[in-house]
């Protein structure tokens, strides 16, 4: 419409044509951006708080995420199906000791498709001879059956693991933590135990299901029994059944073992552990989401100052837009996007922070990086909250300054 | 000559909260195309007035009227509106935004009258080099004199092509020889067809306008008119 004003004023204009023009999005935007780009230093620091909330609240839910992940991965790999039926004492203090038979009678169990075990074997582990036999550097013996590695999903470090032929001479296996404490690091050395020299012939990888088999030296029932005076009966029974039979099977696993005193075994699902670990670590994801609220409440305490102050600096700009054409409407909008803009600033930038430290921790970690998208909208969604409710009041205060008070002061 | 009033106050008052009257009852009709000074002791309530004409402010009691418009009828959003298309403000202490050049401060102009932004821009720098600052489009009011930003905030003010300009001591914070290229401005605007209205303490300036209006305690005490000078004698 070409409405040159200086025609014929009174017929063209009437009350009704005099409607305020809206202003397009991409000049709400730009209003609201020009007090920003004029203090920027300002802008970087209230936006900074927001931003510190945000990171952390990312970074702590990514973190928490990528963790449970990673565990859930790793309970993927080993399975859950594994369970354990161990020697305890019976109540009164006197350790019981499992049926040499034992591991016979939990394959006879229907869904349990393998079956395993391992024994304590008294032999005192020195690194050689020169050591006095009081010093065990806290490496125990076990006795362990050829299948034991593939029932756990472990793996061999170094050399290999027990064969028929090694499980019968004095040959050992050592934990990853045993290897370590007595300073082996090839395969081929000697150790002794109590007196007999054994040959090192494999270090294994830590065993993540049962950490306790890292700080042990395995060797061969058969060998147990003829070095080290071993009776033969197992300590640790391990199975692995269906994954649906699971809880079946461990109604009834010590009652199998020993059908005359279940009371002294003890029945455990080891990957439990693991899954405990995960609850355990959301006390302190919530108390660490707790701090990133505050420092966001915070934060947006700072951008509701700064907004604050902004109007009060800003009351000619606010004058001399009123006398532009502005509406009181234009002038809050201004306002409101202005501190959008701020905490939106903070907001993206925190999300960026905390999906970077997320995914350096995580990599450091060797976990894959999952910042969950839901956390991200969240953050976002937090910050345009914080911008509304920071920027309602100074934008409410700069639309109601009369004009001609706003132009005043020069 | 019967021409359109742009501006008529009827018996228009002011009165500010603790008993200030700054207007008595003040009776003004500007027509179409006029160029008037306002003069008078300070206080006397010239900005005041100028205020109500420019629809900043609403008179206590009387009616104004500016270009056709009763203002006691609009809304404070038509208000705006009219502001946005139909007045021009130039103020004595600039109020141009710090940081922004030239041409976006007088684009701000158009900004509340719906004009896309490459308009703007493109209107502003024709306003620019209407007031002869276009070799000054790039810079921001700290780079520019005292007398270029005037002319900067006189372009902002006809960028829209208003039909009423309300400066109010538009050469009070300037030089005698930056005032008179602002007067000489403000006087090709008005040969143009603009109303305009100064404020002005400068005798000299008032006595080369065609009227002036005089104010005393809130109220005109005289109102003379200079014999009409022809369109070519008053350049
Ligand atoms: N917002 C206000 N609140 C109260 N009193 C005011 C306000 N604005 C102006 N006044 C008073 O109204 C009177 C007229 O003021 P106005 O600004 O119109 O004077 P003026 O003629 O423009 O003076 P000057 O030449 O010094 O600019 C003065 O006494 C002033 O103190
Ligand atoms: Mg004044």
């Amino acid at each position: 419409m070409n409405n040159d004003p200086k025609n014929d004023p009174k017929s063209t204009d009437r009350p009704s044509d005099l409607k305020p023009s809206r202003l397009t999005p991409g000049d709400i935007l730009r209003v609201g951006a020009v007090g920003l780009v004029a203090r920027r230093a300002r802008v970087v620091l209230s936006a900074l708080g927001i931003a510190i909330g945000i990171a952390t609240m990312v970074a702590v839910v990514g973190l928490s995420e990528s963790s449970r992940a990673d565990l859930m991965a790793r309970l993927d790999r080993l399975g859950t199906n594994l369970l354990t039926a161990e020697a305890d004492d019976d109540g009164t203090g006197r350790p019981v000791k499992l049926p040499k038979n034992a591991v016979a009678m939990v394959e006879r169990i229907g869904p349990v498709r393998h079956a395993t075990a391992t024994a304590d074997v008294d032999a005192r582990v020195r690194r050689s001879a020169l050591v006095p036999e009081e010093r065990t550097a806290g490496v125990t013996t076990q006795a362990a059956r050829l299948d034991l590695l593939s029932a756990l999903g472990g793996e061999v470090a170094k050399g290999g693991w027990l064969t028929e032929a090694g499980e019968r001479l004095p040959t050992t296996v050592l934990g990853a933590v045993a290897a370590d404490r007595l300073g082996i690091t090839r395969t081929g050395e000697t150790i002794m135990m109590n007196d007999v020299r054994v040959v090192v012939v494999g270090i294994l990888e830590p065993i993540e299901l049962v950490p306790t088999l890292d700080r042990v030296a395995l060797v061969g029932f058969p060998a147990a029994e003829r070095y080290f005076g071993f009776d033969g009966h197992p300590t640790t029974v391990f199975e692995r059944s269906t994954d649906a039979s699971v809880e079946d099977v461990r109604a009834v696993l010590a009652r199998s073992i020993n059908p005359g005193s279940q009371a002294g075994i003890k029945v455990s699902r080891p990957s439990d552990a693991l899954a405990a670990k995960a609850a355990t670590d959301e006390g302190l994801t919530t108390l660490m989401l707790g701090l990133g609220a505050v420092a966001l409440l915070v934060g947006g305490v700072g951008v509701a100052n700064t907004m604050v102050i902004s109007v009060l600096e800003r009351r000619q700009e606010i004058g001399l837009r009123r006398s532009l054409g502005a509406t009181r409407g234009a002038i809050r909008l201004q306002f409101l996007t202005e501190s959008l803009l701020l905490s939106g600033l903070g907001g993206v930038t925190g999300a960026l922070l905390g999906a970077t430290a997320t995914y350096g921790f995580a990599r450091a970690q060797g976990w894959t990086t999952v910042v969950p998208p839901w956390a991200l909208a969240g953050g976002l969604a937090a910050t345009l909250l914080i911008g509304v409710l920071a920027g309602l009041y100074p934008a409410i205060r700069a639309s109601r300054l009369h004009p001609t008070v706003a132009l005043h002061a020069a | 000559m019967t021409r359109l009033p742009v501006i008529e106050l009827r018996d228009a008052t002011k009165a500010y909260p603790g008993g200030v009257h700054a207007l008595r009852g003040v009776n003004l009709t500007v027509a179409e195309g006029e160029l008037l000074a306002v003069v008078g002791p300070s206080g006397s309530g010239k900005s005041t007035m100028l205020n109500v004409m420019g629809t900043l402010d609403r008179p206590t009691s009387g009616t104004v009227k500016v270009a056709g418009y009763d203002v006691s009828e609009l809304s404070d959003a038509r208000l705006s509106a009219l502001r946005a298309r139909h007045i021009g403000f130039v103020f004595q202490h600039f109020h141009l935004a710090a940081g922004r050049d030239a041409v976006d401060n007088v684009a701000d102009g158009l900004l509340y009258a719906g004009v896309p932004l490459k308009e703007r821009r493109a209107r502003a720098r024709q306003a620019l080099a209407g007031v002869r600052l276009d070799h000054r489009f790039a810079h921001t009011p700290n780079e520019l004199s005292g007398g270029e930003k005037q002319r900067v905030a006189i372009a902002r003010a006809l960028v829209g092509e208003p039909r009423l300009l309300l400066a109010d001591e538009p050469t009070g914070a300037l030089d005698t020889a930056s005032g008179e290229i602002v007067m000489e401005l403000l006087h090709e605007l008005n040969a143009s067809g603009t109303t305009v209205c100064v404020i002005t303490h400068d005798h000299a300036i008032a006595d080369s306008l065609p009227r002036r209006v005089r104010f005393k305690d809130g109220e005109i005490v005289s109102d003379s008119r200079s014999t009409p000078l022809t369109g070519d004698a008053r350049r």
